[in-house]
């Protein structure tokens, strides 16, 4: 018995709808109400972030020198033109151009694929100087040779090939500073740097652009991680949808012109991109 | 698509003498039914898990209760205790209760009601059964390799500390949240988009009201709780601090996020037990529902207030003044659009020809239960009484009359109503009185007792306990194996009537609702006709027909989508 009626424009109904629209708008009304659910799952993460940047904003403004705004920017225009060829696959579906079709589909994953390469570059940075979630946070630069739980001596290294504008960022680990160390289970310094608290001569550091690491400067690594590292997941199931898809196109499931599982994925694909940009803007913009 | 119009029985929609080609039938071997994508098969495999979760959640509470028969050491040591009242709760919550009616009764019933033949998306139906297996397995994989011992609400930092079973206890309900997400999103869908001819949003029945009103929350509230449940994951196995306080995080923070979830997660509960409760009282009283409207309007007032409550589960967790009183006022106002449907529901029964069948028992049951729970949840809403009340059996018990004595009894009383209609056998009558009965009494016994010793100063989830409280803790261990005996009770006619139960008629109650409208057990396809919806508490379109034992419509074409252009 078979469970597919095709209706005349060729499009297969399944047997509990009563025809293509029914169908069509369910598959749509389903989809947009996963999404919710998505932008609900990810609401968890932008909560933390809210609440912790709210109480700490210097844990913030300290972490964040150490992202590479260009790679960033270079993500954002990565994925805001596969969002482009993503909803250029659905006209193409709609117009039975399955050449195009494919075309799109493949750039939309390239871009997919660029996007982790790009974010793949950060996170080895990140690692190779320990700036890494609470549990395994050690910062360390190999250049000074020297490794302190307190004071980071970094000049963001990774970004030595791009054209990075961001200025040197050095702090001295002097003796004259134990402040620093008593003030992690105390007062927090204040989010404009170590001024009011700082032992004399850290003045000269900070004309110089260096910084005290704030108390708990570990909880900005660990939500950049969350954050990017769950958005990544979903790039990733993105780059499983348009594999999806090509094999698809490949059986000729869309010469019929049925493109509602474009549509789906294509949709699905604008929310991860729409999540990156407020990645970028709270995570990389702060000051 | 209107199947052959002009099919054997006529112009009777329903076609009395039940034919051998049933959904039951339809298909044969194990397989048949673990890949089906028939929306009853799958009602009927979550029915069979979620009773077994529920008998194995029972067999966890009866251990604890002997525990508690005397003070000191009874049957196990304090750590074997804590592992049990967490494993109670775990499997009650995340493998009983919050899938518990939407997926079994909601599952079979929905598409029935809508004159339809499956839910909108088949294929994430099935999946999400599968999700609930692989959530299941997880969770019975903890139990295996040592258990848990946090509580099922899992609060830090005692949970990222402990050397238990944690991990694999979270990611068997994280992904049971998502088996319950899926649930939820294909009746919205199929709510949405697949209403037969004639039924608009204020014909539906309420039961669709209610389980709407349920996916609502599921789909809105479940995702936070994922979050919660991957970042509890994240803390024990990687350390990234955001709940953990030697790493700078906030345990509290976990609290907040948890209770976003759970708190409308009760509402997941207790929304599709209302909406049970509204077919079962109109029915059996043999009247129209009073203020239809209103029943309707309070599941959506309860479903969005319900987000809004949260934090009155952390009255003494440090919140400021302010917030707790917000938080109070807020709990507060759930209880009007919960009177609004008890009221009508009383309203409904007022001047009714009430019939004591074995689902109104039910009905009535949850009525009372279900006020005491939702009283004594004002004393817990209220800040002074709370400071004395919090983490008392007063709060268990609170708890056990909304979930046990609401939602459990309302699902009994579902199963009992539909019971005829999924299988197509009638159970024993008498001895399914004789079980309500044991149970009402029997969850009284357990129940009432632990708010005495709670209002009189008892912990809850303490091991040991002082002198005094002896007399309370074994009268609720009395009733719990009283409890106990009421379900062997009703396992025992259940199973019985699927062998030896006499046949069941298509519409032995009287229902106007669409699912009555086949036969039973219903075919393959549910319906032989396009289906068309009236009032569906119309009652009085039916009559009762001595030679099929059931009710048919005085005129069954009144059903039929336009019969004459069908064909």
């Amino acid at each position: 018995m078979s469970d597919r009626e095709h209706s005349s424009d060729g499009l297969a109904v399944e047997h509990h709808f009563e025809n293509a629209d029914q169908q069509y708008q369910s598959a749509k009304l389903g989809m947009w109400v996963f999404l919710a659910t998505e932008i609900l799952f990810f609401g968890g993460l932008f909560v933390a972030y809210a609440v912790y940047r709210a109480n700490h904003p210097e844990v913030f403004v300290f972490g964040h020198h150490f992202l590479d705004k260009n790679l960033g920017a270079l993500n954002t225009v990565i994925l805001i033109c596969s969002s482009l060829t993503a909803a250029w696959a659905v006209r193409a579906a709609q117009l039975k151009q399955i050449g195009m079709l494919k075309l799109m589909i493949l750039l939309t994953m390239l871009c997919a694929f660029g996007f982790m390469g790009v974010k793949a570059i950060e996170y080895n940075g990140k690692w190779k100087h320990g700036l890494l979630w609470a549990g395994q946070y050690d910062p360390h630069v190999e250049d000074h040779g020297e490794v302190s739980h307190d004071v980071i001596g970094e000049e963001i290294p990774e970004n030595a090939h791009v054209e990075v504008v961001t200025e040197e960022r050095v702090v001295e680990t002097s003796p004259a500073q134990p402040a620093a160390d008593a003030d992690r289970s105390a007062i927090a310094p204040a989010a404009e740097g170590p001024a009011g608290l700082a032992a004399p001569g850290s003045a000269e550091a900070e004309e110089a652009g260096f910084e005290i690491e704030p108390a708990n400067a570990q909880i900005y690594f660990s939500i950049y991680f969350l954050m990017t590292g769950l958005h990544g997941i979903h790039v990733l199931g993105g780059i499983g949808a348009f594999v999806w898809l090509l094999l698809c196109a490949r059986r000729g499931y869309f010469d019929g012109g049925h493109f509602t599982r474009v549509d789906m994925v294509a949709l699905y694909w604008h929310l991860v991109d729409l999540i990156w940009i407020y990645l970028f803007l709270l995570l990389y913009l702060i000051d | 698509m209107a199947e052959e119009i002009s099919a054997p029985g006529g112009d009777a929609p329903v076609d009395h003498t039940a034919s051998d080609d049933n959904y039951l039938t339809h298909g044969k071997g194990i397989l048949s039914w673990l890949f089906t994508l028939d929306h009853k098969r799958i009602g009927v495999m979550y029915l069979v898990a979620i009773l077994s979760s529920f008998f194995l959640g029972g067999v966890f509470a009866l251990v604890l209760r002997t525990e508690l028969w005397t003070p000191g050491q009874t049957i196990m040591t304090a750590d074997t205790y804590n592992k049990m009242f967490t494993l109670h709760g775990a499997v009650m919550i995340f493998l009983f209760i919050i899938p518990g009616i939407p997926a079994t009764l909601g599952n079979f019933v929905l598409p029935l009601m809508l004159g339809a033949k499956d839910v909108a998306l088949p294929r994430l139906n099935l999946a999400s059964f599968w999700l609930w297996l692989t959530g299941a397995t997880f969770a019975v994989v903890s139990i295996v390799v040592g258990a848990i011992d946090t509580g099922w609400t899992f609060y830090t930092p005692y949970s990222t500390t402990t050397n238990t079973a944690v991990v694999s206890m979270t990611l068997g309900a994280f992904i049971l949240g998502f088996s319950s997400i899926f649930t939820g999103l294909n009746f919205i869908v199929t709510i949405h988009k697949m209403r037969p001819e004639g039924m608009t949003w204020f014909r539906m029945p309420l039961f669709l009201w209610g389980i709407y009103s349920t996916a609502i929350i599921q789909v809105l509230a479940t995702p936070v709780l994922g979050i919660t449940l991957l970042l509890l994951i994240a803390e024990r196995t990687l350390g990234v601090g955001i709940f953990d306080p030697s790493l700078g995080g906030d345990p509290v923070l976990f609290q907040h996020f948890f209770w976003f979830y759970s708190h409308p997660a009760v509402y997941i509960m207790i929304l599709p037990a209302m909406a049970i409760m509204s077919e079962l009282i109109s029915v059996f009283s043999g009247k129209h529902i009073f203020g239809y409207k209103f029943i309707a309007w309070s599941s959506i007032a309860i479903a969005l207030l319900s987000f809004l409550v949260w934090g009155h589960h952390m009255f003494t967790s440090g919140q400021s003044g302010l917030m707790n009183m917000i938080f109070s006022a807020l709990t507060f106002s759930v209880a009007i659009p919960s009177a609004v449907k008890v009221f009508n529901w009383l309203a409904t029964m007022y001047k009714g020809s009430i019939r004591l069948a074995a689902p109104m028992l039910y009905a009535l049951s949850f009525l009372f239960l279900f006020a005491i729970g939702g009283l004594t949840g004002l004393f817990l809403g209220s800040l002074s009484t709370d400071i004395h009340l919090h983490d008392t059996y007063f709060v268990v018990a609170h708890f056990h009359y909304v979930m046990f004595g609401g939602t459990v009894i309302a699902f009994l009383g579902g199963i009992h109503y539909w019971w005829p209609k999924m299988f197509g056998r009638m159970y024993s009558e008498r001895w399914a009185q004789v079980s309500a009965f044991l149970i009402f009494v029997g969850f009284n016994l357990t129940f009432f007792t632990q708010f005495v010793m709670g209002s009189h100063g008892m912990p809850r989830r303490y091991y040991n306990y002082l002198e005094r409280f002896t007399a309370y803790h074994q009268a609720s261990t009395v009733g719990s194996f009283v409890l106990a005996l009421g379900f062997f009770i009703m396992a025992g006619y259940l199973l019985h009537s699927l062998v030896g139960g006499e046949k069941a008629p298509a519409n032995p109650w009287g229902g106007a609702t669409l699912e009555w409208e086949t036969t039973s057990p219903p075919a393959y396809y549910n319906f032989k006709h396009d289906m068309q919806a009236g009032d569906p508490y119309d009652l009085d379109a039916l009559q009762w027909d001595p030679q099929t034992k059931g009710y048919v419509r005085k005129d069954p074409r009144s059903v039929l989508l336009s019969a004459g252009e069908a064909s």
